[in-house]
């Protein structure tokens, strides 16, 4: 029993040995796992399958057809890999090739000189740059140079629908705000929830805003946000936004005590594909996961998808895309030249090979390569066809704000979010609490 | 120190039984205290440079009406804890120093929590509080299916209650413990003076346990001011900020907000509490730790 005395109290001095252990760990010297044995270059990236079963592929198959210049991949869990490339990257002791998530992580490096400017590599290897979706390249991009090349696929957020309960209803999916918001009493009626929703995550609310954002104002209002312009919370299409989502938690458009309800036990799936929500609002990802836990549910067709619905007299443009829009790599500032000149190398002919490509369409997904429609023939190719047009036609793309603003200010707008849905504070609140925040 | 003239003729052997733990207590308790120190007059992110900020952390921090929030619901959890958890695991406690063989088979059940995690105690927990598909769905019992983590005043109950759950066996173990080292001398002669079983407990056993109560309190302040895995899981400070207790808010604010400077301060504010609490709760106990604990005895 000392030892659960022991571990409650050092707790706090682990704490706060925390930063500056780190800190001393990683500079214990060259043996890190940063750090790649001479004449090799490293990459850091995240488990979990598929993806990391493709990861490790193109990996070895890239130190097969390059004996010279090895590659060695380490793996790591998603959060693990949040703070420990951090503190690698602020002890300079990072890897090669650091995976992002784009947008306000990466503006982060490129302001602290970690990572190298690629748009003349770009410029000098056009074939890279034009064989992936143009809308790939905003979030890689700082101040109009790009410092990060997109790769793996594109997750766009889908209006996902339960086609059994609107026959049920005698109704159709919402083309237009004023048709969804005429749909929730139809299902609260019916004893269904109109909308699922995993609200304890925060980030799932988030989806929510940064349509109505975008469809009710355009890019700009988000851009003036992103960009730290004073008081670029209040712009009206921004109220207009949080008004409309406190309309529909009143009208109870969300399901009971959706603030409960956590996305990471997929409970929010489970009440879509189980009959008891007749919507929700959710990223590509989750079509995968629908089909292994729900049954026959995807299977037999009764999942079905559709775009964010218009705003009437909204200023937006309905096609365009929210949501990841690949995965990133940069180049490590601190690399040698011989690790770079290894680097670039995987950069242009380890990534997106044709077996690759091949790999992530047979997986469900859909690789950020343009014409890669051609190859989709399995039972999830009416999915990844809508998908992959989703993400071609739009003419432009919404970044999930979480990765697209700065960390620590992206940590305050959670908050709020969930102080906005749980009605607590109203939309011209929010807006003020948030222009308090410097976001860039 | 009452130790003095045994430490006297055994003093080289003593000063090398303490050189161990000295040695770790600086390498991870002293130094990174100092370097948390240094953080909090500094500005730093995490990867770029540490450039010194003066007070400037301290003034934000402590101007911030997010730390009276956080330094609020830190002791709401700790007087709830302490208020639920006391009574029960002393009465679990006295119960189970029984003898008799179901008291010891129900032990084995009760001391179950101890053996699992706080972060699987926090999964299991945020499982069956689903409002859809946890306890009160499934067993259709109405009553259990409320809004448990996203109600701000219902979030509290709930950490408080598995915090409880988590650590009464702990604390009943303590008291088992200090319940059989009660001559039984005294309860034979209470029975002689006709004292009932109620009687007893409250003239013989609960002044005995004194020295227990303070020990036990202290580990729950002191418990309670760190406390942070079970609820970086169950809630996440959640909803919004209704359970942002002082660790998590130093967590969040250092390691997803990238301010290490104001985390800094945080840290330090939680040792500063963290000890002027224990020692205020010792001081409770009486000066002399070295009173005899056998009152009467």
């Amino acid at each position: 029993m000392d030892q659960k005395r022991v571990s409650r109290r050092s707790f706090l001095a682990l704490a706060m040995a925390a930063p500056l252990g780190a800190s001393a760990l990683a500079s214990c010297g060259t043996t890190g796992p940063g750090q790649a044995a001479a004449g090799e270059a490293s990459i850091w990236y995240l488990t979990g399958q598929p993806q990391e079963g493709l990861r490790k592929a193109s990996v070895d198959a890239f130190n097969a057809a390059h004996p010279d210049g090895q590659l060695a991949a380490t793996f790591f869990e998603n959060d693990a890999y949040k703070t420990r490339i951090r503190t690698a990257v602020g002890a300079n002791q990072a890897p090669t090739v650091i995976w992002t998530w784009g947008g306000g992580g990466l503006r982060d490096y490129v302001r602290n000189g970690q990572v190298d400017d690629l748009t003349d590599w770009f410029a000098q290897n056009p074939e890279v740059k034009s064989k992936r979706f143009e809308t790939s390249f905003d979030a890689a991009t700082v101040d109009g140079r790009i410092y990060a090349v997109p790769c793996e696929q594109v997750s766009p957020i889908v209006m996902y629908y339960n086609k059994e309960l609107f026959e049920r209803v005698g109704a159709q999916p919402p083309t237009t705000w004023g048709e969804l918001m005429a749909l929730v009493p139809v299902f609260n009626n019916a004893g269904v929830a109109p909308f699922s929703l995993a609200g304890q995550s925060r980030w799932t609310n988030m989806m929510w805003l940064e349509f109505l954002f975008d469809r009710q104002g355009g890019a700009e209002v988000f851009d003036a946000i992103a960009a730290g312009e004073p008081n670029a919370w209040s712009h009206p299409a921004a109220i207009a936004g949080l008004t409309k989502v406190q309309d529909l938690v009143r009208a109870g458009g969300f399901v009971n005590g959706f603030q409960s309800i956590a996305a990471d036990a997929n409970a929010d799936q489970a009440l879509l594909h189980q009959g008891r929500a007749a919507m929700m609002l959710h990223g590509a990802w989750t079509y995968g996961s629908m089909k292994d836990e729900g049954g026959d549910f995807v299977s037999s067709g009764k999942l079905g998808w559709t775009q964010f619905p218009a705003i009437e007299g909204g200023a937006g443009d309905p096609t365009t895309g929210v949501g990841n829009p690949a995965s990133f790599l940069s180049l490590s500032s601190q690399a040698s030249e011989e690790q770079k000149a290894i680097a670039r190398d995987y950069f242009a002919n380890g990534l997106l090979t044709d077996a690759d490509i091949d790999g992530w369409v047979a997986s469900g997904a859909v690789p950020i390569v343009n014409g890669v429609d051609s190859r989709f023939s399995g039972p999830d190719a009416q999915f990844q066809k809508f998908v992959y047009d989703s993400a071609t036609q739009a003419q432009s793309w919404v970044h999930s704000w979480d990765q697209a603003l700065l960390p620590g200010p992206a940590d305050v707008m959670l908050n709020n979010i969930e102080q906005l849905f749980s009605l607590s504070i109203s939309p011209e609140q929010f807006a003020t609490n948030m222009n308090a925040v410097p976001s860039s | 120190m009452t130790s003095g003239s045994i430490g006297a003729r055994q003093h080289g052997s003593l000063t090398w039984l303490v050189l161990p733990a000295l040695l770790f207590f600086t390498a991870f308790g002293i130094i990174p205290l100092i370097g948390v120190l240094v953080l909090s007059f500094t500005s730093w992110n995490g990867i770029g440079e540490i450039t010194p900020a003066g007070f400037d952390n301290w003034v934000s921090v402590l101007a911030d009406p997010a730390l009276v929030h956080a330094l609020g619901v830190t002791f709401l959890i700790m007087a709830l804890s302490w208020l639920v958890q006391t009574p029960m695991s002393i009465l679990v406690g006295v119960f189970l120093a029984g003898g008799q063989r179901y008291r010891a088979v129900l032990a084995v059940l009760y001391f179950t929590p101890l053996l699992l995690s706080s972060a699987a105690i926090a999964i299991t927990y945020k499982a069956l509080l689903d409002p859809n598909f946890g306890l009160g769905a499934s067993l259709g019992v109405p009553l259990l299916v409320q809004n448990w983590l996203g109600d701000p005043v219902l979030a509290i109950a709930t950490v408080v209650f598995v915090i409880s759950w988590q650590f009464i066996p702990f604390h009943s173990l303590i008291y088992q413990g200090a319940v059989r080292q009660i001559p039984a001398s005294l309860y034979e002669a209470a029975r002689i003076d006709g004292a009932g079983r109620v009687r007893q407990f409250f003239s013989i056993t609960l002044p005995q346990l004194k020295y227990t109560l303070i020990t036990s309190s202290t580990l729950i302040v002191a418990g309670s001011m760190t406390l942070f895995d079970l609820i970086f899981v169950l809630t996440l400070g959640g909803p919004s900020d209704a359970t942002r207790v002082l660790a998590l808010d130093m967590y969040l604010r250092g390691f997803r907000g990238n301010m290490m400077g104001p985390a800094s301060v945080i840290a330090l504010i939680i040792v500063v509490v963290a000890v002027l609490l224990a020692m205020g709760i010792q001081r409770l106990g009486g000066k002399d730790a070295n009173e005899s604990r056998m009152e009467g005895a």
